[in-house]
């Protein structure tokens, strides 16, 4: 193998004014490299995600269908309107966010904080319609395994005792309890991501008050909206998981 | 032993550069900040050394205490069955999670990735070191679950044991769920880096085949990780809270964790094992004087047991109550794995054939590869087998199969990649007597304590026993004196390793006569890898003699 | 063909043990000639070909033929032992009708077994050589495996949840059962004896309710006394259903005080309830009715063992 030198300032040269971006790092030699493969960094960490919820999907579905009775008529106790009305306000934060990035792409400073912050705003309303339908579930004893305690409906409860003497009773209350750990856990792990996208919107909103952000650089809105996109995505198929059962 | 270059590209032709990555800047924070790929691979290395060692000490813990039914030592006991589970328990944690998954990894590769393709640093240097300090923090939750009360659930943290037990397990699950994203990290950096910095004129058939496994290796660490911690957490939400997905009294299913528990864990043999493949497809030719034979069959081959790995993994259960029907299903697609494995094998042999052949510390442990991994690989056939693996699952032939996999496997690939990269790395030659004498004992040591584990296994010794029938004594005390002849080798390595520290950098910048593009640096590298952008101009491993134009 | 495994394997109990070994044995073959061939490969190409300052080595970059031959044999191969596999774990999987149910419970750290006539053992398991025997398993607290090394069968025991296994033994003595899933402290010492012996005596066995009930008039261990054999007859025999224990009235007559006492029964006169009257009302209850219960007490007659009727008596003697 033999080495041959390229000059790195003319083989950079036609982006001379990006090598020189405070931004650029330099172990990359171009910014689109460096554009690019941040990108592709985003979308592992994105796949990583839809795994981390997908074991949890594939959890769901296998106490489906051991519980099939209990799932379908344990979901009529979540409120259907309230769903609907949080998958209305991530798809327009979504698209909001969309916006965002679109500004920041063509140094629409102005536009790419209001939009930020619209975004925020969303993020605000589906975490106060959660906190109704928690607390909603907490007075109602809609809860997770041993913390249940609803009694309407006049579910059984399941006989306790050894593990040996409980097989699997089917209409008992722990379908019901399996589903609402289920709705728990899925839900507010969610919710966690939408804490954290919170908190990283708000960072990238700071920075692009200080107009940071340009046409030449602007890959922390790009990559803060794939993330973005992909939580609201996540709940686009927690919605009729939950709430639309049949 | 005089170190003599027999062939290869010429060396020694540059002067030594002054400043290289070890000295260009200096001091303890230095370190602690650097972003440079080659410090922090470093870095990882002392860890996961660290770590190899303190899981070494609880195997020859265990080994010891087997050594004779009653647990006696001159009269004394030497642990009891509580202590023995810990010890094996934290034998295992300390190994996978600690070691073996971020061995080779976070040390040689995070230091030879980027040289080999000629890049001067992994795509997201800061997520390196964040990748570290998550490993450091798992080091320190990991040793801090023994303080607050050693965990004895196996490091399979099967429930409902796990979820009842004594012991600080949600602090060791956790452990291993930061260690996961440490993980994750450095194998999405890797991938980025791959596809974005390879050299002008690396195409993808272009990369050495230490690249293509290293790459197959990060594609499961992204994909599978996120589900053991998806799993650890819902298992430490169960024992903590109650949450009933796992607990049969409360309608869950306990085998329900063992399938998102081997979920991932299947795929993280490979995490182990595929990288030791990397380094053995490294080795070959270049102690052969000879380029690879079957490139793109070993490329391949990385990269579709990749992809098996991850629809294999209800053969850990056949006998776990999940449907026979599945178990016929993974029966079958188990043996999917011995083909591409098989390939490998073939044409690491005939990379051999016709080559001019050096045996060399790295290529000495290269050779004990061959066999110890071909002994782990056909051991696995009766455990993909219906009918025989359910004699033999659960019991020490299982024990003995892994271990050939991942030790006879990965460690001694991992041993043969440091011998192989350690004067790039340190710029110093180590003794080659003292290398070789190890080599040996290492194999000798090896076999000694593992094979003699078959026979234990076959003949009916259930794994994780404290107490066991006096017909199986002889085969334990084999296994405790291997463990000691490895002990030693290991002693060995470490102390003429670390003599090689001590004196000036003598190593010249290709002393083996490698073909790729790490030897076209300084031995130390400098700090930004290479002074001109090396450009690929011809196919890798190439050993034709050289045309000067 | 096994004599190439014998010295590796326990002694073959079973029917399936000689099968499973048959199928061992020849991948041990096939496995030994294929090592042996790396073997000789690695070693003959590393000597052959050692080191030569200026040999100038061929530039094979591949060989499609031969690759496609060593891709294609081991799948082959592989098929091949895939379905020989297969074969041999369908008579494991499904258990003939015909075999004699026992039901299996595992808790940390013993195992206890109950026959189809009610008769039940702990860690001591027997069987008539020659008769299918299907176990139905479950565990009390943790996952437990029911392994016997001898009969090469091996099964998880989950709690929740009902596994199942089965073998036909054929070789009379003893062998090993033994726990193959990590329980815990005592993990290790989880055995049980499997006794297999000739049908007189497996019918003997079974006259006697067991060996469960030897433990409690031993008089080895303080906490197992007749008294308490009868207690734990009055959980499983079903008489808490209907007699108590604290001198309230139930569907019965409480057994309190009981001993002793005279009884006025429905037809007026009075009976002393001693050893004789106890053991009258579990074979035939209807012969005596103490006055205000109704005859609804069904007859033991069968169901309970001689040893077990002497642990009731012991038992309601002790509570005075």
């Amino acid at each position: 193998m033999s080495t041959t030198s390229i000059d790195l300032e003319s083989h950079g040269g036609g982006h001379g004014h990006e090598v020189h971006d405070p931004h650029f790092q330099h172990h990359y030699s171009t910014m689109e490299q460096q554009f690019d493969t941040s990108k592709i960094g985003m979308w592992l960490f994105l796949a990583t995600e839809i795994l981390l919820f997908g074991g949890l999907f594939v959890g769901f579905g296998l106490m489906e269908s051991r519980y099939p009775r209990e799932f379908v008529e344990a979901h009529t106790y979540l409120q259907r309107s309230l769903g609907a009305l949080n998958t209305v306000v991530l798809l327009v934060s979504s698209w909001t966010m969309v916006m965002a990035v679109h500004s920041a792409r063509t140094n629409q400073r102005q536009k790419t904080v209001m939009f930020l912050a619209f975004t925020i705003v969303c993020a605000f309303i589906f975490l106060g319609v959660k906190y109704f339908e928690y607390s909603a579930k907490f007075e109602e004893g809609l809860l997770p395994a041993k913390y249940y305690w609803h009694k309407e409906n006049s579910i059984p409860a399941c006989p306790a005792g050894p593990a040996n003497q409980t097989p699997t009773v089917p209409g008992c209350t722990h379908g019901y309890a399996t589903f609402f750990a289920f709705y728990f856990m899925m839900t507010g792990l969610h919710g966690i991501h939408i804490v954290v996208g919170i908190g990283l919107l708000t960072w990238i909103l700071l920075r692009a008050k200080k107009g940071e952000f340009s046409h030449a650089y602007y890959t922390p809105v790009d990559l803060v909206g794939l993330y973005w996109h992909i939580v609201d995505m996540i709940w686009i198929y927690l919605f009729p998981l939950y709430y639309l059962i049949s | 032993m005089e170190h003599v270059v027999k062939s290869g590209a010429p060396v020694g032709e540059r002067p030594r550069p002054a400043k290289n990555y070890l000295n260009e800047t200096t001091g303890i924070w230095s370190w602690m900040t650097t972003l440079d790929h080659k410090r922090i691979g470093i870095m990882y290395l002392c860890g996961v050394l660290t770590a190899f060692f303190i899981g070494g000490m609880f195997a020859l813990l265990v080994r010891l205490s087997l050594m004779t039914p009653k647990h006696m030592i001159f009269g004394k006991v030497i642990m009891d069955a509580e202590q023995y589970n810990r010890a094996f328990t934290l034998h295992g944690i300390v190994m996978v999670f600690l070691f073996i998954i971020p061995a080779i990894p976070g040390s040689l590769t995070n230091f030879v990735l980027p040289l080999m393709i000629g890049a001067k640093d992994v795509a997201f240097p800061r997520l390196n070191l964040a990748s570290f300090y998550l490993w450091c923090l798992g080091l320190v939750m990991a040793l801090s679950s023994i303080a607050m009360g050693p965990v004895d659930t196996g490091w399979t943290f099967y429930t409902p044991y796990s979820t009842t037990t004594s012991g600080a397990v949600p602090m060791a699950a956790m452990a291993a769920f930061v260690l996961g994203f440490s993980s994750i990290f450095t194998g999405l950096n890797f991938i980025a880096t791959v596809h974005k910095l390879r050299a002008p004129g690396m195409g993808w058939f272009d990369m050495p085949l230490f690249v293509w496994g290293m790459y197959s290796t990060a594609v499961i660490q992204v994909l599978a990780t996120p589900v053991i911690g998806i799993t650890l957490v819902l298992m430490v939400l169960e024992r903590v809270f109650g949450i009933g997905i796992f607990d049969a009294r409360m309608g869950g299913d306990p085998v329900l964790f063992q399938h998102f528990f081997w979920f991932y864990s299947h795929p993280a043999v490979y995490i182990m094992i595929l990288p030791g493949m990397a380094i053995i497809s490294e080795l070959m030719p270049t102690f052969s004087r000879k380029t690879i034979f079957g490139y793109r069959a070993i490329a391949y081959a990385s990269v579709s047991l990749a992809l098996v790995s991850f629809i294999v993994w209800g053969h850990h259960m056949f006998v776990a109550g999940q449907s026979q029907v599945a178990n016929v299903v993974f029966s079958a697609l188990t043996f999917l794995v011995a083909i591409p494995s098989g390939v490998k094998m073939f044409n690491w042999l005939t990379t051999m054939y016709k080559g001019n052949v050096s045996f060399e510390t790295p290529m000495l442990y290269a050779l004990s590869f061959m066999i110890t991994f071909a002994i782990g690989g056909l051991t696995g056939i009766p455990l993909a087998t219906l009918a025989t693996d359910i004699h033999l699952t659960d019991t020490y032939f299982v024990v003995a199969h892994f271990h050939y996999v991942m030790m006879g496997g990965t460690v001694i690939a991992f041993l043969g990649g440091l011998h192989y990269w350690w004067p790039k790395m340190t710029g110093r030659m180590y003794s080659e007597t003292w290398g070789r004498v190890s080599a040996v004992l290492v194999f000798v040591g090896f076999n000694l304590t593992f094979l003699t584990q078959f026979i234990l296994g076959s003949r009916g010794m259930p794994r994780r026993y404290y107490n066991y029938l006096d017909q199986f004594q002889p085969l334990h005390m084999y296994s405790t004196f291997g463990s000691w002849i490895l002990a030693l080798g290991f002693f060995i390595m470490a102390a003429y390793l670390l003599a090689s520290l001590r004196k000036p950098a003598d190593a010249p910048d290709n002393p083996w006569g490698g073909t790729t593009m790490e030897w076209q640096t300084s031995s130390p590298p400098i700090a930004h890898n290479f002074d001109e952008q090396p450009v690929l101009e011809h196919e890798p491993y190439d050993y034709r003699p050289k045309v000067t134009a | 063909m096994t004599w190439a495994t014998k010295w590796m394997l326990p002694a073959e109990g079973s029917d399936y043990a000689h099968q499973s070994d048959v199928i061992y044995a020849g991948l041990f073959i096939l496995c030994m000639l294929m090592f042996a061939g790396i073997v000789l490969a690695t070693v003959y190409f590393a000597w052959r070909y050692r080191f030569k300052a200026g040999r100038v080595t061929p530039h094979q970059t591949h060989d499609t033929q031969l690759e496609i031959i060593w891709s294609i044999l081991p799948t082959a191969l592989c098929v091949v032992i895939f379905f020989v596999g297969l074969n041999g774990y369908l008579k494991y999987a499904v258990a003939p009708g015909n075999s004699m149910e026992i039901q299996v419970t595992a808790k940390q750290w013993l195992w206890q077994f109950e026959y189809p006539d009610g008769s039940r053992t702990i860690n001591d398991l027997h069987l008539p050589v020659g008769k299918n025997a299907h176990f139905v398993m479950t565990s009390e607290d943790v996952l437990h495996d029911f392994f016997v090394p001898d009969m090469r069968v091996k099964m998880d025991i989950v709690p929740g949840r009902y596994t199942e296994v089965w073998f036909n033994p054929t070789v009379m003595g003893t062998h090993v059962v033994t726990c193959a899933e990590y329980c815990g402290k005592g993990h290790s010492d989880m055995h049980a004896v499997l006794t297999v012996e000739n049908d007189a005596d497996f019918a003997k066995f079974l006259e006697t309710g067991g060996t469960e009930w030897e433990d409690y008039f031993s008089g080895k261990d303080p906490t197992k006394t007749p008294e308490a054999w009868g207690h734990l007859q009055w959980e499983r025999k079903g008489c808490s259903s209907c007699h108590n224990l604290d001198g309230t009235r139930s569907k019965g007559p409480s057994w309190k005080g009981i001993w002793g006492k005279m009884e006025k029964l429905n037809n007026g006169t009075t009976v002393l309830v001693d050893e004789a009257y106890i053991r009258e009302s579990e074979m035939q209850p209807q012969a005596k009715i103490v006055d205000g219960f109704e005859p609804i007490m069904p007859t033991f007659q069968g169901l309970l063992k001689e040893n077990e009727i002497r642990g009731i008596v012991a038992f309601i003697k002790s509570l005075q």
